[in-house]
């Protein structure tokens, strides 16, 4: 009996220190793996280029310019009286990503988003589509004239970046 | 390994194989018992090892001469074009043998489904060979963003945004895979170190899968299990080694018909522009070999689902062996399971077909009935099968019904008496 509960016993030890072992390695594997994944990531230089400033002063109404920030497509629209009443009129409950578009332009004339249809990261092309604001060629995905998507297999409204009028011919991106 | 014991007749060789048997290896490779009736469908495991082996040794010497930056990629692939020696050639079969190797998998793969190569006991061969053709895929993709082309590009850009799909760390990841907030210079040096490593990932797995291959021995067109080695089999040399070699020869044939004659048909004019991350092409489209997956993805209306849609039509083939509930390998005795198969060969075709099409209208249509009738093929058509289907009358061995005595007795009496006649 004795040499039975010894042996019990020391097969607990035994499994104690595997476990033991065992966590203390994965630790160790993934503090050393961890490097190896991270180096991965934007690096310093890319983070540096956080921001681009724009001169917007010989912008027409309907006009659009496309910037390069972060290495993506920025989309910069001066909106036509008619483009800004057709995106304020719109319902937003019909919405597939129901947003205002008081809150994505805050000053209704100039409307900043990035360039790049949510489905898969084409460029859409500017004045095309069912709603007369942008239509992505890759999959079919159509925006309105505030750059929400209204029709395709886009799942979001076009991304608004952080932006401030410096002065008022000039737009900081970033 | 091998079947019988193996002794080296020279002295030296003995010496050597007692040491390290790579002689055992080399003769069990050159004995090895194969089934005699083996066609010519059975030849594109060699030709996909010469494809796997003219990619790496062309790739290597074009990595001498490739500079793998993004300002430089686009000229350095007109350099070796118009300066390097024989640089047109070199990255003319590299770019076409991609296209090779995947006409050759794709056979390959359809012959293993129309002979149920994939059933019980080589399932592992299946799988190892489903994830090469997965490593192929990613090589075949980062290898064409080599050239940073637009479609170089904008391919890289779709594909790696689907990756975006993933539920709350998706973003994340694609940001992690380009190394910046779009696909640019530290993307292209990652795909470049990535697509110089997968041959050789791939290379370790032919092995895993012809010792797989190995141990069950091949499957053969009539799909019965053979005793090996018997009057069923011949050794691999030289009965198989001259038959795949003759294959060979015809598919280099039509290899160099594509270098020589039309080396810029199967890509498209856009990779001849250099990638700019302002200007999408008008029409993104897939190589022509990824093209029935393409398909599925655009067919599904929601971004997530499609992407599901497009990973499980490749996952789906590796629970094949049990999803096909037949216990009947060849489909040579199977009546309705060959006409579903044709149906599924023609099905993956006109996926093919409206992928490289825009997405929308009738062609929508067409590929989201093709898509579904792709997975029902699988999950509901395969399994019924085996379970109602009546089959034909399996032959005992492959000798029988060609020297006599097959189960069907009558035939084969009739046969004798014919014989007789003439006699």
């Amino acid at each position: 009996m004795m040499s039975d509960q010894k042996d019990e016993k020391k097969t607990e030890r035994r499994d104690f220190l595997l476990t033991a072992t065992a966590a203390a390695g994965v630790v160790g594997v993934s503090a050393a793996v961890w490097p190896l994944i991270d180096q991965m990531n934007p690096d310093a230089s890319v983070k540096a280029l956080a921001s681009t400033e724009v001169d917007v002063s010989s912008m027409q109404p309907g006009q659009s310019l496309t910037v390069l920030w972060r290495g993506k497509p920025v989309f910069i629209k001066r909106r036509t009286e008619d483009e800004i009443k057709q995106a304020r009129k719109v319902n937003i409950n019909d919405l597939k990503h129901p947003e205002k578009d008081e809150d994505r332009a805050k000053n209704p004339e100039w409307l900043v988003m990035l360039g790049i249809c949510t489905h898969l990261g084409c460029v859409p092309l500017t004045d095309k589509g069912d709603y007369d604001g942008w239509f992505c060629p890759c999959h079919g995905s159509h925006y309105d004239t505030s750059g929400r998507i209204r029709k395709g297999p886009a799942p979001t409204n076009m991304e608004i970046p952080k932006y401030e009028f410096v002065n008022t011919n000039t737009i900081k991106i970033g | 390994m091998s079947d019988h014991e193996y002794t080296p007749s020279s002295k030296f060789g003995k010496w050597f194989n007692d040491r390290l048997p790579l002689l055992t290896l080399a003769n069990h490779l050159t004995d090895y018992p194969t089934p005699k009736n083996l066609n010519y469908w059975w030849t594109f495991g060699g030709i996909l090892t010469f494809c796997l082996i003219t990619q790496i040794v062309t790739g290597l010497v074009l990595a001498m001469h490739y500079i793998a930056h993004a300002d430089m990629a686009f000229s350095s692939v007109e350099h070796i074009m118009r300066d390097v020696n024989y640089g047109w050639l070199l990255r003319y079969v590299h770019a076409n043998g991609a296209s090779m190797f995947f006409l050759a998998v794709y056979i390959h793969i359809f012959r293993s489904l129309f002979y149920g190569s994939y059933k019980s006991p080589r399932e592992i061969i299946w799988i190892l060979g489903i994830i090469i053709y997965l490593l192929m895929m990613a090589a075949a993709f980062m290898g064409y963003v080599l050239p940073w082309g637009q479609m170089s590009f904008w391919g890289a850009t779709v594909i790696t945004n689907l990756f975006s799909a993933i539920p709350l760390v998706g973003e994340s990841i694609t940001t992690w895979l380009w190394g910046g907030y779009s696909v640019d210079n530290p993307t292209l040096t990652r795909f470049f170190t990535l697509h110089y490593l997968i041959p050789f990932l791939i290379l370790g797995l032919v092995v895993l899968h012809i010792w797989a291959l190995h141990v069950p021995g091949n499957n053969n067109p009539v799909g019965i299990d053979i005793k090996k080695p018997s009057k069923d089999t011949v050794p691999f040399h030289p009965y198989i080694v001259i038959k795949d070699a003759f294959a060979l020869l015809m598919f280099c044939i039509v290899f160099a018909m594509f270098v020589f004659y039309q080396p810029n048909i199967l890509g498209h004019a856009d990779n001849y522009i250099e990638a700019d991350p302002l200007v999408t092409p008008a029409h993104i489209v897939p190589e022509w070999y990824l093209l029935p997956f393409y398909a599925i993805l655009r067919s599904v209306p929601d971004k997530l689902m499609g992407v599901v849609a497009m990973l499980s039509a490749i996952l789906i083939l590796a629970a094949l062996p049990w999803l096909d509930t037949s216990k009947v390998r060849s489909a040579v005795f199977r009546p309705l399971f060959r006409q579903f198969y044709w149906i599924l060969v023609a099905d993956v075709l006109i996926l093919g077909y409206v992928g490289a099409m825009p997405a929308e209208g009738l062609y929508l249509l067409i590929a989201r009935v093709a898509t579904a009738y792709y997975f029902a093929h699988f999950l509901i058509i395969l399994p019924i099968l085996g379970w109602k289907e009546k089959t034909t009358p399996l032959p005992l061995s492959i000798t029988e019904p060609v020297l006599g005595g097959s189960p069907n007795l009558a035939a084969a009496r009739s046969d004798e008496r014919i014989e007789k006649t003439i006699k």
